[in-house]
């Protein structure tokens, strides 16, 4: 029987000596090192915005619209990426677009991840009709187009951070919640909690401090995967004009102001729309490189 | 054992269906934010509001409009829309089949590239071009439809403008349709101008549903030919002197793509989904663009009928890919 085994009581009873730490792994991976690297220089960027941003990012001046970046014909010494129809800096307006963008990655991710590991546990270790109820809700919630979903929430609730926060959280929670609770009916079954169960400990003990700690590398990948596409969602709404009010400067505000002036003003989509692809594909690929270093299974 | 299967999976998807049309109703109708707001002219006084509101039946109880709504949807009909004075159901019927066809397109699109790019890198295992297809690959699995349809517009409206940059036909092209299915009655019809002139309007919109799903089509196929490709009956037919190309195509992808198969149901799903904001993107006239002009202009029978339409595709693509499974496996077939 497993439990008899020394090392394997425990909740990290893969971690066999030979194999080098977490810490180790995940500093050795060019993936997590790269892209983990990018999104702290995001989250520096967004936070220093106004020492780093070289203009006000809401200045307008009507004689400076549409000022392309410099290198290019007709541009202007200190609007390094151009300006946009307004007279904008669109460097400016993009680094302070990081805020919002990541703002909503932490918040709307994180929440998503609470509730719905917390339903999935639920769902995965109690069984039977507390499944199969959160298993339909999961089912029905699905039927929806999430990007549909989104819009018809924003636009019900109203614009703002806020909703575009609360829409992400309402359809997403559904990815943590099925991945949890296949892995903790897996878990369940497993040695250690028959053994946690015949010692006598609680059924909440039992959830969170046998199985939870075994579920976290994959709800980890997971959440960083999930920044990706909050980031997308919120500069989608924002796109469709149902985010955060005109006067604040996101992505997808500046992506939809571009996509009205494309023939005039490539670089007012181009840049905010570069950002987005570099912060979407560093989340995924950390969330990529998390999954590779921290998964037991993954790692053999 | 199949029927049963069947009939078990399409009441499953009823009450699905249900749940979808009781969630969407309620959501709309308990939080703050009415229509009848979003119609009236500024002079409007309370008395014309309430007028409104009786002529579009919103003043009753939310039961009775529950009830009537879904009596209605039983019997077909959708109620009228509140900003474009059609019923529902005329709607719907017009802008489906552009969203048809852009969907189908797509998944062609992307079952023959990623089908494509999996043998390719399967052909090349073991050297720098995998290396390369699955860097590459790892990247476009991140990057959605939402990004792939603006880098396109810079790409093909911009910087080479070869393509149009929104709509579904020229406008002068548009006559003369017995059909709302304009690409496959000027293609069955002889039309190949016509034919011609839809798809460089699609072509972009079809690109960017096309590539997400490539890219999870890439990954799974390749990985599946790789494990089809070193068992005993792909060595037996390399021992006979069957070129690579051969065992890759003829022997292993039979195998293989039984999973791919499946998954490529469940993301046709996902793109589908996409065509909301891709429509928007290309000003393309389906049933995606609508939806998000129906969100906000809070026209809540176009909004109700187009959620259940949605519902109703996702579930008949899931019993298909699982009907398409079990009869193409024949150890599925008794499980």
């Amino acid at each position: 029987m497993e439990h008899w085994s020394p090392t394997s009581t425990t909740a990290t009873a893969d971690t066999s000596p030979q194999q080098p730490s977490v810490a180790v792994r995940l500093a050795r991976d060019p993936k997590v090192v790269f892209a983990g690297g990018f999104i702290l220089l995001l989250i520096v960027v967004a936070i220093a915005a106004p020492l780093v941003a070289p203009q006000d990012p809401l200045a307008q001046n009507l004689l400076m619209a549409t000022v392309p970046p410099v290198g290019f014909a007709d541009a202007e010494p200190g609007f390094l990426l151009g300006t946009d129809g307004l007279g904008r800096d669109v460097l400016s307006r993009v680094i302070f677009g990081t805020r919002i963008s990541l703002t909503v990655a932490f918040v709307a991710a994180g929440l998503a991840c609470l509730i719905g590991s917390l339903l999935g546990l639920l769902a995965g270790y109690l069984g039977n009709l507390v499944d199969t109820m959160i298993s339909r809700l999961v089912d029905i919630w699905m039927a929806f187009p999430p990007v549909l979903l989104s819009i018809l929430l924003v636009a019900i609730l109203g614009t703002g951070l806020h909703s575009v926060i609360a829409a992400i959280v309402v359809i997403d929670w559904t990815r943590f919640c099925r991945v949890v609770r296949t892995e903790t009916r897996g878990q369940a079954q497993m040695d250690y909690v028959v053994a946690a169960r015949t010692i006598g400990f609680s059924r909440p003990a039992i959830l969170f401090r046998e199985i939870l700690p075994n579920v976290v590398p994959v709800l980890i990948a997971l959440l960083t995967l999930e920044m990706g596409i909050a980031v997308v969602v919120e500069a989608i709404l924002s796109f469709v004009g149902l985010s955060v009010s005109s006067d604040t400067p996101t992505w997808g505000g500046m992506i939809a102001e571009g996509r009205q002036i494309v023939h005039e003003a490539w670089w007012v989509l181009a840049v905010p729309l570069a950002a987005l692809f570099a912060t979407v594909v560093a989340f995924n690929q950390l969330g990529d490189g998390l999954a590779r270093s921290l998964d037991p299974v993954l790692r053999r | 054992m199949l029927l049963a299967i069947i009939a078990n999976r399409i009441a499953m998807a009823l009450l699905t269906l249900a749940g979808v049309a009781v969630v969407v109703f309620v959501l709309l109708r308990v939080v703050p934010g009415d229509p009848i707001a979003m119609m009236i002219s500024p002079g409007a006084g309370p008395a014309d509001i309430a007028a409104l509101k009786a002529h579009y039946g919103l003043d009753a109880p939310l039961l009775t409009q529950f009830w009537i709504w879904i009596t209605g949807v039983v019997t077909g009909d959708f109620g009228t829309s509140i900003t474009l004075h059609l019923y529902v159901t005329e709607v719907l019927a017009s802008r489906l089949p552009a969203t048809v066809e852009l969907a189908i397109l797509a998944l062609l699109v992307a079952v023959l590239l990623g089908g494509t790019i999996a043998v390719a890198g399967t052909l090349m295992r073991r050297t720098a071009g995998e290396t390369v297809i699955d860097g590459l690959n790892s990247i476009m699995l991140a990057v959605p439809d939402f990004i792939w349809a603006l880098a396109l517009v810079l790409l093909f409206a911009v910087a080479i403008p070869v393509l149009p940059l929104s709509g579904r036909i020229d406008p002068e092209l548009a006559e003369g349709f017995s059909t709302k299915f304009y690409l496959a009655e000027s293609v069955l019809t002889g039309r190949f101008a016509v034919a011609g002139n839809i798809i460089t309007h699609m072509a972009m919109p079809t690109v960017a549903l096309a590539l997400p799903l490539a890219a999870v089509i890439v990954r799974l196929l390749k990985q599946s030919l790789k494990e089809a490709m070193v068992q005993d009956y792909v060595l037996l037919a390399r021992i006979k002197g069957f070129r690579e190309l051969h065992l890759v195509l003829q022997e292993a992808l039979r195998n293989a793509v039984g999973p791919t198969l499946a998954l490529t149901g469940v993301q046709f799903t996902f793109l589908i989904g996409g065509t909301v904001i891709v429509e928007r993107i290309f000003s393309y006239p389906g049933i995606g663009n609508l939806a998000i002009d129906a969100v906000i202009n809070r026209d809540f029978p176009l909004i109700q009928g187009l959620v259940l339409l949605f519902g109703l595709i996702f579930i008949l693509i899931n019993i298909g890919v699982d009907f398409a499974v079990a009869t193409l496996n024949p150890r599925l077939r008794h499980a």
